[in-house]
Formats: structure tokens, sequence, C-alpha cells
């Protein structure tokens, strides 16, 4: 039997966080995500997992976070509006570490928008939505095949760095059909989360560790330690001191820069010597890849810098990759919100220039082989 | 080993003493509520290790960190939304949540509802002080009629919730009420709600002496505790629904009680029926 399945996006998504290990996943109906519910529903029971469709967005954050806690692997997934709700869960769950993956299939926005249009609107919100300094990893695959990857990808990071990670999908790769080769992912062992296992008098649930991930107490194990989203001392328990405050959100903070190597992954294509550079994520760098196939053959030296792990911005591979460009074009489906990230960078000799669209439609490759000419051209 | 069943209750085996001196307001009724709490789980023979207490925001909220179990401290009117997804991946845990009249039924009403709907066997303790202490006493969903709060300046003038009347409504299995004067009713109730399987709702009539009863000239906490004697008692039943503004001679108690089947265990039958036929 072939290992290649024609799968879409969001279903890739669901089978993926099945073999990653996903054993609870909880949600709410909302396009264009819901047929990562579905087929979870499906799933889940066959495995001994458990499904539940919640009240709402914000009960089923809390559900995967309670049920993450309580030691399972979890999993939900929304949309703009929807993501917008889970944000003060997906706070309490960087503060508290708690592992858990939450996938948004980017729509049209502002406010309920245009729920069936693709859009890339939610850049910032997924790297700031929620208050407060806070760690988060934020994946963006390109492809069903790399969704697949990228949703078993965010499990073992969150379940190996207590750090929620959200995958940012488009509407476009969501519902695209692809086929996958399975073959790949047959013998990929996922990761599995550092349990306490040291004495029980005096355990510190948030002590500072080498690796700065503490190993988490499982219910039952005889811990009995209290968890909250108050800032907390490495006991567990709320602190209103400064200097411990200082402390244990620094340690919060460079838990996700001392583990950035493991965190980091970007793909680069003729960036060397490359004049122009694309950087895209998402549908886009998929536009972009052809649009740089086309400048090639037009003479013109562009590659295509693709951050797949968009937040933590990789700055240092991005710095290189543009070391000889002259323009860094950043097309993106929003009014300009990766391209404010990417102007910290900016150099002499380099000029930053944007792409936008907000109208409900993917950015077509042509679009940005004509804005490139036009830049050079009046440069 | 001691026989937890025969030893009496001592409440130092159920706390984290090293936490106190304790966070609550003299006269405060939450500790005692808190005490039956525990009295109830130590009569049940209920391990420590095997506890969860689930709570949300405000002063209720702040109850669970001085009992000695798992301890989750979660967002404002949200815990049961973490206590679901706690005990459906972890059916092994005895999961409590305690909540406050503002958590429960203001920010966490609609869990509250879907909770009661889908009668998944958690024990839900909501401490019913009639305002948000916390943050200084503003009005809530349970202020008394003409009460003043620092967001009624010219006293209350919005209808309350029967909490009770609520949870049966929306289909809680278990559903009661008691004063925290009546310790030993209170535990009985909660140690009926506990062992019941199945969503049990219990409604706890709690002080809010430094605030709410100051504002309102409602005397030191026993008279506090000694007036909700005369006026919540188990032998007569008045209901709240019908007079909104005088939510008085009300019915204490085990409320309601029924046999509705438990969420995890219909969950399960239906897999075990069609996935795994």
């Amino acid at each position: 039997m072939s290992s290649v399945l024609n799968l879409q996006g969001n279903h890739a998504c669901a089978l993926a966080a099945i073999a990653a290990g996903c054993r609870f996943y909880a949600g709410y109906p909302i396009t264009p995500s819901s047929e990562v519910a579905e087929r979870m529903s499906l799933e889940l029971p066959a495995v001994d997992g458990i499904f539940i469709q919640m009240e709402d967005e914000i009960a089923s954050m809390g559900a995967v976070i309670g049920a993450s806690l309580g030691g399972a692997k979890t999993m939900t997934a929304t949309s703009g509006p929807g993501f917008s709700l889970k944000q003060e869960h997906l706070g309490y769950a960087a503060a508290t570490e708690v592992p858990c993956v939450i996938i948004n299939v980017m729509r049209g926005g502002p406010s309920t928008g245009m729920p069936t249009r693709p859009a890339q609107g939610d850049v910032m919100q997924a790297r700031w939505g929620t208050h407060g300094d806070h760690p988060i990893i934020v994946l963006t695959p390109w492809s069903v095949e790399e969704v697949y990857e990228q949703t078993m990808r965010a499990f073992d990071l969150s379940e190996a760095l207590r750090i929620p990670v959200v995958v940012l999908i488009d509407e476009v790769i969501g519902h695209l059909v692809e086929s996958v080769d399975m073959a790949r992912f047959k013998a990929v062992k996922p990761v599995e989360r550092k349990w306490a296992d040291s004495k029980k008098q005096g355990f510190q649930p948030y002590a500072i560790t080498e690796d700065f991930v503490p190993p988490m107490p499982r219910p039952g194990d005889g811990y009995r330690t209290h968890t909250t989203g108050l800032t907390h001392a490495e006991s567990g328990f709320p602190t209103q001191d400064p200097e411990t405050g200082q402390r244990v959100i620094s340690r919060l903070l460079d838990k996700l820069e001392h583990h950035n190597k493991l965190v980091e992954s970007v793909e680069q294509t003729d960036c060397e010597d490359a004049e122009v550079v694309i950087v895209a994520f998402g549908i886009t760098a998929r536009a972009a890849q052809s649009a740089i196939a086309l400048l090639q053959k037009a003479g013109i030296k562009a590659g295509l810098f693709r951050p797949i792990t968009l937040w933590p911005f990789p700055d240092q591979s991005y710095a290189s990759a543009t070391r000889n460009a002259r323009l860094v074009l950043v097309p993106e489906m929003n009014a300009g919100q990766l391209i404010v990230e990417i102007e910290r960078y900016q150099k002499d000799g380099t000029s930053v220039v944007g792409l936008n669209r907000y109208d409900g439609e993917a950015i077509a490759p042509q679009q940005i082989v004509n804005k490139v000419k036009e830049v050079l051209q009046n440069a | 080993m001691l026989n937890k069943t025969k030893a009496a209750f001592e409440i130092r085996d159920y706390i984290r003493e090293d936490l106190f001196p304790h966070f609550m307001c003299p006269g405060c009724g939450h500790g005692i509520a808190m005490r039956a709490l525990l009295w109830a789980i130590h009569d049940l023979n209920i391990d420590k290790d095997k506890l969860a207490i689930v709570s949300g925001i405000g002063c209720s909220g702040r109850v669970g960190a001085y009992i000695d179990a798992n301890t989750f401290h979660t967002t404002h009117g949200r815990p049961l939304t973490f206590a679901t997804g706690l005990k459906l991946a972890r059916p092994d845990l005895q999961v409590i949540v305690i909540t406050g009249d503002g958590d429960c039924l203001a920010i966490g009403g609609n869990h509250l509802i879907h909770a009661c709907r889908r009668n998944l066997d958690i024990t839900c303790l909501m401490l019913n002080n009639e305002t948000y202490g916390m943050t200084g006493g503003q009005v809530s969903p349970t202020t008394t009629r003409d009460r003043y709060t620092t967001t009624t300046p010219e006293g209350n003038y919005e209808p309350v919730f029967d909490a009770c009347e609520l949870a049966q409504g929306a289909g809680a299995g278990f559903v009661g009420r008691e004063i925290t004067l009546q310790t030993p009713s209170l535990k009985s109730l909660i140690q009926q709600g506990i062992a019941h399987p199945g969503f049990s709702f219990l409604e706890v009539i709690s002080d809010c002496t430094e605030v709410y009863g100051r504002k309102n000239d409602l005397g030191e906490s026993p008279q506090m505790v000694l007036s909700q004697k005369s006026e919540f008692r188990s032998d007569s039943y008045g209901m709240i629904a019908d007079e909104v503004f005088q939510p008085r001679n009300v019915k204490t108690g085990v409320l309601h009680k029924s046999d509705r089947p438990e969420y995890a265990e219909a969950y399960q039958q239906r897999i075990t029926d069609r996935v795994k036929k």
C-alpha cells in the first residue's frame, strides 16, 4: 500500500497531533479551522483520547490547560476572533509553563472580518496578544506536508520547553489538499515531557534549572504543588517581592533564548549572493518562490528567506541571509506586520519594502515580480 | 499505618501551615467553608495526593492555596473549564472547584450552566458573600436589594440570581446550600456533594464583614452569621426567583438530587458501543 495520503491541511494537522501523542482536544467551531475539530472528534476516541466541544473559545483553552496540567498532550484550534478570546488563557499557559498547542487558521479581520477568506493578520496577535512579557513560539507551515511536520514539532517544542506553541496557518493552507508521503514521519519519536522525579519534601516546582525548564510535577505523584497565574516564586506560591519577581520572569524569558537553536527553523533559497531577498511565510512564501524563479529568469539575483519559526524571529539567520541584499521585500496578507519586526534589523544600503494585501485574496507571484521590478527601477 | 477513618479530623493535616498568617480578613466566612470542606474530605478518606482543588479569581480563589493538595489557581470565572479538562484527562483525581458569586455567576456564568448540563463528576463550591471583596466591594449578581456597594452608591436595584435554582435548571446532578454557622451541616452537605457521581453545585452562604458588612452596617461577623441563621433555614422554602428583591427565607440543605448519567461515563459508554464494538 502506498504511504502517500491526499490530505487537507486541517486534517493533516489533526493526524499529526494524534501521531505526536495528543490525547485531549477541546475546541469551539469556527471557520476556517473547524475541520481540525471534526477530524479530532473522529480520531481521538480510537486512541483512548478525549474530545470535547466546549461552550466557548475561552472554555476550550481552559480545558486544554486543565488536561495538560493533568498530564495529557493537548491541542485546540481556532481562527482570528476565537484566537483573541483565547489570549488570556494563552498567557496563563505561558506564565504557569503548561505545554499546549494552539492552531490558528487565519482568516480576514479585523473583528468577524471575512471568515472564509485567507489572511495573515495575526502575526502580531500571535506574538503579543496576551498581556505582559511572556515567551511564545509561533510556527508557520507553507504546505500540507509541512502542516503535518510542524504540528508534530509544535508538540515536541511545547512538551520539551513548557511553552505554549501556536501553529499559524492561513486559510489557503488549511483548506488546501495535497499529497503527503507519510513514510518520512513513520520513525519520528515524539518528545515526552520531563516529569518531576525528585524528593517530594521541599520540592520547588519552578526551580531555576540548568536548562531553564523545571521538571513538571504530575498531580497524583505526591508533590501537591500550587499552580497560579499570579507571579510566583520558585516554590510555586505567589510573590510580590520585586527581586523575586524580576528573577522568575527573567528565567521565563531566558528559557526561550537559551533554547534558541532548538526553536529556530528557517529555509533559505539562493540567499547567498542575492540582491533581492523576499521574506515570506505560509502561502505567501509559495507565491514568493514562484516569483523568485521568474525574477532569476529575468536576470535578477533573488532569494527567499522563509521563517518557519516566525516567533521568536530568527534575527541572526535573517541578518546573514540579507547581508548582500539591496532590497528586502516583505509580502504579507495584512497591512504590514512582519515588516515591523524586519525593519528593526535594517542596515544601511538595504531598503525594506512591503507588499500588502488585505482584501481576502492571496498574493500572486506576478504581483511580487512587478513590485520588485518597480522598486529596482525607481532605486 | 494510621487508619484515617478512625482518626479525628485535625485541620493541620490538610493545610499548608507555612503560608500562614493567611490572607482572609477577620470575620470572613471563607475560612469556615474551607474547614468544612477539609472536614468532609477527611471523613470521605480522600487521599491528598489525589485531591485537586481548582479555584478562580477573587477572595474565594485564594482559599485553595492554603490546602495541602494539588492546587490550581486559575483565571477569573474559568475554574470550571480547567476542572473539566483536568477531570476528563485524569478521572482518578477528586476534582473540587472553589469559586465565588462573581467568579461563578457573572464572568463564569456560561461555564457554570454548561458544567451543570454536562454533569461531569466535579464538586463546585460557590462561596457567596454577595460582593466582589477582593476589588473593594462592588455589586455582584447576588447582592441583596438596596444594599450599598462601591458601585451601587444609591443602593442595589438589580435582581439577584438564585444560584441553586439556576444550577438545578441547568441540569446539575446534586444541588445544595448551607450557611457557614451550621458548620457540621455544611460539612455533611459537602460530603454528600463529593460522594455524588455527577456535577454537584454547593452554595455556601459566606459573609464579607470587612467590606460589605461594614458598608451596610450589618455588624461584626457574629451578627452577620446569626442574621443568616434566621434568614436561611431548612424548614422554610421561599424561591428567590419569585421574590427577586428579597432573597430571604431561603431553603438550605440538599435541594436537588438526580441520577442523570455522569458525563465521562456516558462518553466512555458511547465510545465502547460505537468505536470499539
